[in-house]
């Protein structure tokens, strides 16, 4: 083993760069660990779990460059070197013709007409790069995350004196315009716009428009603290009465997971108010609340989207448990229940959108009863160690603590194929339920990188004279860069069952999983 | 609302603080859009960002 730690003073790259970078060298063949990170204290916390934070990285500042290698030899480590270098030098110089301004404001300069800005620093900085952005009369969308909720505040108090609109932070999508901020999918246009404090809710409701023929006018991010007491719903109020002065956007619908009921309160009384039809959609929320203040409540994201085509053709919706015949259903799921051996009992759910795997746990509650997660519905639920599933689970892998020094798992895939691979093993598994975002941002092949790990598992289920279930639902339109269709094609050929929706997906899980035994309950499911 | 304000319904303009990829996103998308070579201020120290900040009186 060989560890070599170099540092280059002030020399800064953003963290998507160097996770990517770092994951490359990382699969080099006799690179043990890679760790080419920022020098912060969070970073240096990764570089201790690898077991390489010597004492010249521990002093490294948040401007430095930490090249940090683990190898078999000294010419594995030449070769991962010269890498590091070799990748860093092509960042670099893909820029090489452009001048690129070093600040908010000499950026204005070159575009003094800008109307939006984009923030991703880290969280630490985040406050103060908008807080100039706001007192210089601009809106902003603030990707960058572990921003307190008092600075939250501060910031969104202030964007209410200037006029101006904050999405986020910890925003991960928005639709302005029929342009996607972030993570987020490319819709038709149209005019139904939605304000959502969750981003994977949005992304699922804005596709599932999109593939009913119709349209978004604006899709707002608000952050996922923005319904929390502290910030009391600011840009979600903002963004309804935003809404509802603009003439394309005939219904409005409004996504969470559930709110501060004060807050909620606040927000739903503001809706009540609006001359158009408001959707609400607080996944796991109190509809009849929702329903006394006059508006209309839905179940699931799909359901919102399903209600909010139906109101902009001046219809009544109409709620399918799923898209396909009753019939239709129970035939796809017996010819999967059938195969699975007498000990396969258990749905494993491993999600790369937060809100999706809250909505798969809300959905498969009342039919599995238990089912285990890293954030559970219910506190003794919780998985000891999230790596290790129990029973049913329902894994969010995007959360904290599977992305700190790596990409997202919507960006990086690997993380998400070893676990496919361990619960494939698992003899206990019935059914592995995916869900598959598409997108900018996103992996620009998923279905790709998803077909190996399920062969494999598929294969190994076989040779043990037993069968896996894969069920997924894809998050994507035909417009979207990875194309919804090369995707669906390429899971259905190595035998993912793919549904619609994600409520769809959760419930086909627990109806192979049980061997139909919940059908009753789950075909008289009350709206 | 201001020109500035005002989001809805027009050419969007976009500065990118951070990760780059969200800038070349938008160029994909045909967006008018200038990305910051941003680093973090005061050298990455804390301390001095924090009395920076004071003196700013941000």
């Amino acid at each position: 083993m060989t560890v070599t730690v170099i540092i280059r003073k002030d020399t800064y790259r953003d963290s998507v760069i160097l996770m990517r970078l770092s994951n490359k060298i990382a699969e080099l063949d006799g690179v043990l660990q890679a760790g080419v990170v920022m020098g912060t204290p969070t970073n240096k916390e990764f570089l201790k779990a690898l077991n390489l934070l010597t004492e010249d990285a521990r002093k490294a500042s948040p401007n430095d460059l930490v090249i940090a290698l683990d190898t078999q030899d000294e010419k594995s480590m030449a070769h991962a070197l010269s890498e590091v270098e070799r990748l860093l030098i092509t960042r670099v110089s893909k820029d090489e013709t452009k001048i690129v301004p070093k600040t908010l404001d000499s950026a204005l300069r070159g575009m003094p007409d800008a109307n939006l800005v984009i923030i991703s620093v880290p969280g630490t900085y985040a406050k103060r790069e908008a807080s100039k952005v706001l007192r210089k009369g601009l809106n902003v969308f603030i990707f960058s995350s572990n921003v307190s909720l008092e600075d939250e505040l501060e910031l969104k108090q202030l964007a209410l004196e200037k006029g101006l609109l904050v999405m986020g932070p910890d925003c991960g999508t928005a639709i302005i315009n029929n342009i996607v901020l972030g993570f987020g999918n490319v819709v038709n246009q149209g005019n139904i716009g939605l304000v959502a404090a969750a981003g994977t809710g949005l992304q699922q409701v804005s596709t599932l428009i999109h593939n009913e023929g119709f349209g978004i006018s604006q899709a707002i991010g608000t952050g996922g603290n923005d319904l929390s007491k502290t910030v009391g719903g600011i840009m979600m109020i903002e963004g309804i009465k935003r809404l509802e002065q603009d003439d394309e956007t005939k219904v409005i619908v409004l996504i969470s997971k559930p709110p501060n009921q004060e807050v909620s309160e606040t927000v739903l009384k503001i809706a009540h108010q609006s001359s158009k039809p408001v959707i609400v959609n607080f996944l796991g929320g109190d509809i009849e609340n929702i329903e006394s203040q006059g508006l209309t409540a839905a179940k699931t994201l799909e359901d919102a989207a399903t209600t909010a085509c139906a109101l902009v053709q001046g219809k009544q919706a109409i709620k399918n448990i799923f898209t396909a015949s009753k019939d239709k259903i129970l035939s796809i799921a017996q010819s999967e229940w059938d195969r699975l051996a007498s000990n396969q009992n258990f749905v494993r759910g491993l999600y790369t959108g937060g809100t999706l795997s809250y909505e798969a746990l809300i959905l498969m509650t009342p039919l599995l009863e238990e089912i285990f997660s890293n954030s559970p519905l219910k506190p003794h639920l919780k998985l000891e160690d999230s790596t290790l599933s129990k029973n049913h689970t329902c894994v969010d892998m995007g959360a904290e603590e599977f992305v700190i020094g790596r990409p997202h798992p919507m960006i990086d895939y690997t993380l998400r194929n070893q676990r496919i691979i361990k619960e494939g093993n698992d003899p206990g598994t019935a059914v592995i339920l995916l869900d598959v975002v598409l997108g900018y941002g996103s992996h620009d092949n998923p279905a790709a990188e998803l077909i190996s790990p399920i062969q494999e598992v598929k294969a190994n289920a076989e040779r043990n004279g037993t069968y896996l279930s894969v069920v997924a639902s894809i998050v994507g339109t035909s417009l979207d860069p990875q194309e919804f269709h090369k995707q669906y094609k390429l899971l259905e050929d190595v035998g993912v069952i793919i549904m619609p929706s994600n409520a769809q997906a959760a419930r086909m899980a627990a109806l192979i999983a049980t061997r139909g035994v919940i059908q009753d309950k789950l075909f008289e499911e009350v709206f | 609302m201001t020109e500035k304000e005002k989001l809805f319904n027009k050419e969007l303009k976009v500065i990118n603080i951070g990760i780059e990829m969200f800038a070349d996103d938008l160029e994909k998308q045909n967006v008018d859009v200038i990305h910051v070579d941003w680093r973090p201020p005061a050298g990455g120290d804390i301390d001095i960002l924090k009395f920076l900040e004071k003196l700013e009186g941000s």
